[in-house]
């Protein structure tokens, strides 16, 4: 399938500080790709560089075909960007704020109307942002960027801060768009997240990619301990090794009902984050 | 031209809810009219409150206005938002600038007429205005694009404004304070504001309102150099 957005070997340094070195992904169309790294690992930095508010030291990054450094009002329009950073008009209400935008867009009433009715805003339309909870901004500013119908969306941790009922909402958002066949570039430090969402995740760290590929795939990549822990019904739990004589053991302990859960020990993506880096995700 | 379009309808359907712009607008125009009205002293000049409060509102309102929108939207992170949708540094300035500008000329409008300028008297009057609008606006635009919020910008704002607004009323009582003016543009649109209906074009105040420009033309450079719309 055809990439909807190529790096290729994007480095960038802040003063002394390497940001982001030689970083190559690609992302093809209609994929979500999380790009995950404790806060200040680049991923922003990452953002801001294929959507061309910055330039890269070296390397190049093409979206939608385009240099990103040479994007114009044209081609940005194709492109839906939510920064956790990117404010909205306290003094206006949902419907205003989205009408700014719609201005500069020359959108038409109705795919406001559409956007905020898409996000569950419908009847907040006249609210005050002032007025909003953090999730129903988070929703707004989802708002503004699906109102363009853009073919790529960059989300820079789109559910930061909020607790897990809302940010479950926007995770189903961001499904939707995907359905639609929407290119979906994600940045968060939040595992689950990422292993719910995205079709692939690159692993940021210090500035450099350490690990690439599907999320189960990951995990699987790192299951050294090959072991299968087993609880019983007594209470306690059992591991044992997944090798031939595994089956036998199961097998007995089924008969006996003496099994309750079974579970194989396949690292999750923080415990790999943590084998690759020694750092906590969420750090 | 859309993004124009959009950056000054934004700003001007916030005229009403933004009570801090609001005030600055109002303020000046309104007290022009209730002294004029008000104060009665013999020998007083003609239209004094007029001409001593359109100077303090040109060195103050456009001033304070465009620091606290630029700066405002700068913590806000709403200058990010819109430059990320393809609005353009320079078309955002536009937008803004045009919008006090308007704002500020109809406050202008207000000065004249309660001072009964009509013909001739009221179009050097408006240019005058105009004029030292657009400066005061480019000197707002320096702290705005500078400072990083709106608490640094207030702190700028307030000096430089009271120096610029000040300045000219100051300088009828103290001749030091009068000589040191001189270099300011404010203190030279009082002066052509107090010769309002000679047709003689003073070069000294036309030098200096240049010289005004042309400096804060370079410190405005530089600060968006700088530091950008971010």
């Amino acid at each position: 399938m055809e990439n909807a957005i190529s790096i290729n070997g994007i480095t960038k340094s802040f003063g002394e500080k390497k940001v982001l070195d030689d970083i190559n992904l690609d992302i093809k169309k209609g994929e979500i790709l999380g790009l995950l790294g404790p806060s200040g690992a680049g991923k922003t930095t990452l953002i801001k560089i294929l959507t061309g508010q910055l330039e890269a030291d070296s390397g190049n990054s093409v979206i939608n075909g385009k240099d990103s450094q040479r994007l114009t009002g044209r081609d940005y329009s194709g492109f839906g960007i939510m920064m956790d950073n990117c404010g909205l008009y306290e003094r206006f209400s949902c419907y205003e704020n989205l009408k700014v935008f719609a201005r500069i867009y020359n959108i038409s009433d109705d795919k406001i109307r559409a956007a905020l009715e898409s996000t569950g805003l419908a009847d907040a339309g006249k609210t005050p942002v002032s007025n909003l909870s953090k999730g129903m901004k988070s929703r707004l500013r989802l708002a503004r960027v699906f109102m363009t119908n853009p073919k790529i969306l960059f989300l820079d941790e789109p559910t930061c801060g909020l607790d897990p009922a809302t940010a479950d909402e926007i995770q189903k958002l961001i499904l939707r768009e995907k359905e639609k066949g929407k290119t979906i570039f994600l940045t968060t430090h939040t595992m689950t997240e990422a292993e719910k969402l995205c079709d692939n995740v690159a692993l940021l760290n210090e500035g450099k990619i350490v690990e690439y590929g599907s999320p189960a795939e990951i995990c699987r990549r790192y299951n050294h301990q090959k072991r299968i822990k087993i609880h019983l019904t007594d209470g306690t739990e059992m591991e044992i090794l997944h090798d031939e004589s595994a089956a036998e053991i199961i097998s007995e302990l089924i008969k006996n009902g003496s099994a309750e859960t079974i579970h194989t020990t396949e690292p999750d993506l923080k415990t790999v984050f943590m084998e690759l880096t020694g750092k906590e995700l969420s750090q | 031209m859309r993004n124009i379009d959009a950056v000054f309808l934004k700003q001007l359907k916030e005229t009403l809810r933004n009570k801090t712009i609001l005030i600055q607008f109002l303020m000046f125009p309104v007290m022009a009219f209730i002294m004029e009205n008000a104060v009665k002293i013999e020998n007083m000049p003609e239209n004094f409150f007029v001409k001593l409060f359109a100077v303090m509102f040109v060195g103050m309102a456009p001033l304070t206005c465009m620091s606290a929108i630029i700066s405002e939207e700068k913590e806000k992170n709403t200058l990010r938002a819109l430059m990320m949708s393809n609005v353009r540094p320079v078309e955002y300035l536009i937008g803004t600038g045009f919008y006090v500008w308007l704002m500020c000329m109809a406050g202008a409008g207000a000065f004249a007429v309660c001072g009964g300028y009509n013909g001739m008297k009221f179009c050097q009057f408006m240019l005058i205005m105009s004029t030292g609008i657009l400066l005061s606006e480019l000197v707002g635009a320096i702290i705005g694009v500078s400072c990083k919020n709106q608490m640094s910008a207030t702190s700028v704002t307030v000096p430089v404004m009271m120096i610029f607004s000040f300045l000219p009323m100051l300088s009828m009582f103290n001749k030091s304070v009068e000589k040191a003016a001189e270099i300011t543009y404010t203190q030279q649109l009082n002066k052509l504001i107090n010769g309002l209906g000679t047709t003689e074009i003073k070069a000294e105040s036309i030098v200096v309102i240049v010289v005004n420009f042309v400096v804060m033309a370079v410190l405005f450079a530089a600060a968006f150099r700088k530091k950008g719309l971010e």
